[in-house]
């Protein structure tokens, strides 16, 4: 089941040697990213471009060539697939639909998606800061991913940490295709690399949540610049690179690590980061003094509801095929997340208050989160486990932890993303389990998996912490990070952007 | 000529403008306000964090009538605006100097 890749133009053509890792079986449950298939292999030798039967014998050799040095068991799976194989594979028509399809749900979730959830939860002088911050930061991931993104993240061989290659998409067309989870199916690399880009902007964008009342704009696009560079497309590769052999494929993937749709890329990054940039930008004035409530829950409500519905994008076009793990990861992302809207209602009730509006957005969110690394990684009833689990353990650290700690992580970036990210990703290693209907095979080891997960996400909160305080510091001396206090009590709409987001 | 202010609960707004109408009472001014009395404030939760708000909203209507009208009008709105329970308002009369209707120019009662 482990994906074949075959490797960029230039690149020594090679298979995994997956007889040497037998634990690592399960892993194309998790997203990889791959090499250009053949068609960018062939587009690369213009000689060969118009002859199957040449290309067919290239792809022999290449098989040949593997044999020679890697174990036999490899040799033994690759010769077939040689003979056997088509020149040239084509996409799918309806793998690639899906796909595009999926593109676009995840950027219904970043606007106006994510816009509405978090503008809803500041108070109107703000609501256009919040609306233009997320619009921008996110834009800004976009432009950055074409011009070097996909390049450190997905370019090609180089080591465990980045790629270098593809800068500007270099030697990518409308014929180039990168493989999926399954042997011989491809998709369009400008399909992936669109969907890889929502990912890096909803990331960047959702770290917004822990900074908004008081950080400069200007601070905030500084930020998003060095944050993505040194931050998210490293995170990227380590955890979905997969390459020729182990010293080029990405590290947090070499361990086996398992994470479906991006549990530790996504929301463990993006909760950190808010969590450092809260504490670096100290608290907004009035915090745990002043009414500091939501404008508009039904902004949020709207927002909560364009997440999820792009979420089924996010996790089920993470199988990168249309398929029946895009299928899995599909109902997952329903039951984990009403699991997560009753249950942050419920623990609200048994902390002592009303079960609110508030707490089933922030529920669903959370349950949502929760599920993400394990969406083509559970069953349904898996699904409701995690979401519940994550929840309330959500819940709990928002309304009873946070207060005592006091800094303001002001929309619960970390207390959600952050810690029902981290529940989820080491939670997946348990959802696997067929007793709770997970998908592992009869060799699937629990503990070592679960230590893979904890090893996983401590990297994934070491570099992000580091990584984003570099990021603020840098974004403090070029511009200053807070607007000034008048600024402040007036209202970011008309202090930094001259607008009000309401004029009635 | 008075003037009647009173600050009601915002859902007895129907029941007063209704009584003032059966009365003969011309026009009325409504404005949503807040403020506070004897009735205590609400607590709202987001997430954990308590506020209490010790302003409570209510409707201020304003309406300058006939001083004989006056007495029964005030009745009215007194009546109307009643539940029986802590907040359910105040009413407040004045005397008023004249008034002027900017359309016609007419004064005082004629142009109520």
């Amino acid at each position: 089941m482990r994906p074949r890749s075959e490797f960029e133009a230039g690149g020594k053509p090679g298979l995994f040697k997956e007889g040497s890792h037998m634990e690592l079986r399960h892993l194309p449950w998790g997203k990889i990213a791959l090499g250009l298939g053949m068609a960018g292999l062939v587009a690369a030798h213009p000689a060969l471009a118009q002859e199957a039967v040449t290309a067919a014998a290239t792809a022999a050799d290449a098989a040949a060539t593997v044999a020679a040095e890697a174990a036999a068991p490899v040799a033994a799976a690759a010769a077939p697939v040689a003979e056997a194989a088509p020149a040239v594979p084509v996409p799918d028509k309806g793998d690639t639909a899906w796909m595009m399809v999926s593109t676009v749900l995840v950027m219904l979730m970043i606007v106006p998606g994510l816009a509405l959830f978090y503008g809803g939860l500041v108070r109107t002088k703000n609501m256009a800061s919040v609306l233009t911050q997320i619009l921008g930061v996110a834009s800004l991931a976009m432009v950055m991913w074409v011009i070097f993104g996909y390049g450190l993240s997905f370019g090609g061989d180089a080591n465990q940490f980045v790629s270098t290659g593809k800068f500007f998409l270099a030697g990518v067309n409308a014929d180039s295709t990168v493989a999926t989870f399954s042997d011989g199916v491809v998709i369009p690399e400008f399909v992936f690399i669109a969907f890889q880009m929502t990912f890096s902007a909803i990331t960047v964008a959702l770290v917004v949540g822990g900074l908004v009342e008081r950080m400069k704009f200007s601070a905030l696009m500084v930020f998003a610049i060095v944050w993505l560079t040194i931050v998210y497309y490293p995170i990227a590769h380590m955890v979905w690179y997969l390459g020729g052999d182990d010293a080029a494929t990405g590290l947090i993937f070499g361990w086996g690590a398992l994470d479906f749709a991006g549990g530790t890329v996504v929301h463990i990054n993006a909760g950190i980061s808010a969590l450092v940039g809260a504490l670096i930008l100290g608290k907004r004035i009035g915090y745990q003094k002043e009414l500091i409530a939501p404008h508009s829950l039904t902004m949020t409500l709207i927002g909560t509801g364009l997440l999820w519905v792009g979420w089924f994008g996010f996790n089920a076009g993470s199988a990168l095929e249309a398929n029946g793990s895009a299928g899995l990861a599909l109902i997952n992302t329903f039951t984990a997340t009403a699991a997560g809207v009753l249950f942050w209602m419920l623990t609200e009730k048994l902390l002592g208050h009303s079960g609110s509006l508030l707490g089933a957005c922030s529920g669903a969110i959370a349950g949502l989160v929760a599920i993400t690394p394990a969406a083509g990684n559970s069953g349904p009833f898996g699904g409701i486990l995690l979401g519940a689990i994550g929840a309330t353990a959500a819940c709990i650290f928002v309304m009873k932890v946070k207060p005592k700690l006091g800094f303001d992580d002001s929309l619960d970036v970390f207390g959600i993303h952050g810690v029902a990210g981290i529940i989820g990703s080491i939670g997946t290693a348990f959802t696997m389990l067929t007793v709770l209907g997970g998908p592992a095979g009869d060799d699937y080891a629990l503990w070592p998996q679960v230590w893979i997960q904890v090893k996983s996400v401590a990297v994934a909160i070491v570099w992000s912490a580091v990584g984003a305080a570099i990021a603020f510091y840098i974004a403090k001396a070029l511009t200053g990070l807070r607007v000034s206090e008048e600024v402040e009590r007036e209202g970011l709409d008309l202090g930094e952007h001259g607008e009000r987001a309401y004029n009635y | 000529m008075k003037f009647i202010v009173a600050v009601i609960k915002p859902f007895k707004l129907d029941d007063v403008r209704e009584a003032l109408t059966a009365l003969g009472v011309t026009g009325l001014t409504v404005t949503e306000v807040k403020g506070f009395g004897r009735q205590k404030g609400q607590t709202e939760i987001y997430r954990g964090a308590e506020y209490t708000t010790n302003m409570v909203p209510k409707v201020k209507i304003e309406t300058a009538v006939p001083a004989d009208l006056a007495p029964r009008a005030v009745e009215a709105i007194q009546q109307a605006a009643h539940t029986g329970a802590i907040g359910d308002g105040k009413i407040f009369i004045f005397d008023i100097a004249g008034a002027v209707r900017i359309r016609t120019g007419e004064t005082n009662e004629t142009a109520l």
